[in-house]
This record gives C-alpha cells, sequence and structure tokens, in this order.
C-alpha cells in the first residue's frame, strides 16, 4: 500500500477531547477514568506524602512541625484529596482484582460493582474528612 | 488477504511478554500495598492516642522499617507500571512519551532514595 492512499483514509477516533464533556459516562467507565486520575495525583503528590511522614518520624521537634503544617486549612484540603484518591483507588483496584479473576465480567454487574466502589470510598472520605478536620 | 503459511510454523510470533510481566507485577504489588495498608490501620488504631513516641516506635522497629520499604518500592513499581500505561494511552509523539517516561523514572528513583534515607534515619 502506497502512501498516498493511505492518506486518504479518514481517521475516526471514538471521542474527541472537546466532546468529553457532554460525553455520558456510566458507572463503570467513571470508576475507570476516576482509577487513572487518583493514581496519577497520587504519584504526583508522592514528594510531599513522604516528606510529611518524615516530618512525622524524625523526632519531636519535626513532628511538632508536621502537626503544624497540617493544622493549615491549604494542607488540609489538598490532605483531603490525597485521601480521597486514595480511598478510590483502592476500591475500584479491588474491583479491577475481581475482575481480573473473571469475577464480576457482565455489563450489569461492572455497573452495579462501580456503584458499591463509590457507595464504600465516598463515605469513607467523608468519615476521614471529619476526622481530618477535627470534628471527633 | 490470507496469511502467508510460514508464520506460526517456522516462526513462533509470541512477543516478549514485558506486557504480560508488567501487568502480573501491578496486580502483586497492589495485594502488598494492600496488606501494607491493613497492618498500619491495624497499628494505628492499636494505639491508645496518636502521640510522637507510639508513631516513630512503631517505625523505629526493624521489621517495621523492612515492611514500609517494601509497601513503598511495591508502590514505586506499581506506580511505574501505570503511568507508563497512561502516558503510552494518551501521548502519542514518541520524544514527549520518551521523555515524560525518562521523567517518571527519576521522579519513582528520586522517591525510593528519599524513602530509604527517612526510613533509616528514624
Amino acid at each position: 500500500m502506497s502512501d498516498l492512499t493511505r492518506d486518504e483514509r479518514p481517521l475516526h477516533r471514538n471521542i474527541h477531547i472537546t466532546q468529553i464533556i457532554r460525553y455520558r459516562m456510566p458507572m463503570a467507565a467513571l470508576a475507570s477514568i476516576l482509577h487513572r486520575i487518583s493514581g496519577v495525583g497520587l504519584f504526583l503528590c508522592l514528594p510531599l506524602l513522604l516528606y510529611l511522614f518524615k516530618e512525622s518520624v524524625l523526632s519531636e521537634r519535626s513532628f511538632s512541625s508536621f502537626q503544624a503544617i497540617t493544622a493549615n486549612p491549604i494542607v488540609k484540603i489538598v490532605l483531603l484529596g490525597v485521601i480521597w484518591a486514595y480511598l478510590q483507588h483502592f476500591c475500584s483496584g479491588i474491583r479491577h482484582l475481581f475482575m481480573d479473576a473473571l469475577w464480576g465480567m457482565s455489563k450489569d454487574e461492572g455497573r452495579r460493582t462501580a456503584v458499591a466502589v463509590f457507595a464504600v470510598s465516598l463515605p469513607l472520605t467523608f468519615v476521614f474528612g471529619l476526622k481530618l478536620f477535627g470534628a471527633f | 488477504m490470507e496469511a502467508p503459511a510460514e508464520i506460526g510454523s517456522k516462526r513462533l510470533v509470541v512477543g516478549a511478554h514485558y506486557g504480560l510481566f508488567g501487568w502480573m507485577a501491578q496486580r502483586a504489588t497492589a495485594v502488598i500495598m494492600a496488606v501494607y495498608t491493613c497492618i498500619l490501620l491495624v497499628a494505628f488504631f492499636c494505639a491508645s492516642e496518636f502521640s510522637y513516641e507510639g508513631w516513630a516506635g512503631l517505625f523505629s522497629q526493624t521489621w517495621m522499617k523492612i515492611a514500609t520499604f517494601l509497601a513503598l518500592a511495591s508502590l514505586f513499581y506499581h506506580a511505574w507500571v501505570g503511568i507508563r500505561d497512561v502516558l503510552m494511552d494518551y501521548i502519542h509523539h514518541t520524544g514527549l512519551k520518551l521523555l515524560l517516561q525518562l521523567l517518571t523514572i527519576l521522579w519513582l528513583l528520586g522517591c525510593t532514595g528519599y524513602s530509604l534515607l527517612i526510613l533509616w534515619s528514624i
């Protein structure tokens, strides 16, 4: 096949970036994309989390600086995001492991397990968030 | 069009299984991290209150340092497979993709070194 004929072929993409907002997302698709977004988010937050861990364990003095840093409302909001990302990624990761074992493979089960993931990750985020903001 | 008959009988076209290894490693590391998360949660909730002595004391034990390092090393390998997948799916420019993959490796190696430094300075 020559390059000329190849160039004349129309290119069909499934979805263009500008269409994403209007695109209907089934629950399973939402769980899938959020797994990626939470994973990338956690990857980017790694140095921050390691730094906070270092402050928390190094010495008595660094421990109080850890407490001061995490008392900052902006840091708290970032940490709430990290908590959500961790719980979301953890729960939908377990869903992935079950699907790898060929459990819950049908379209309907895929939707129901995606709903189950949100039903666990979101309330847990809420509880951890309450703890983070000092509600109990 | 019919495929030439030699393919498959004269030459086995199976690939190098790099993809399969990455896929398996991502699952195995996920299980390690999930187990470690449970260990950490149990240790955290068994402590009566969150104090420096209790927290640093937990990580001063050698078994905990090693468990933590294994969990973090698993995390970094898991993240490499995941980020590589994401880059392969969304970045179609070869040079940019290679650059971002290189930066990912450096980022994760940096995190590995930092983790070792932190864990063995407790």
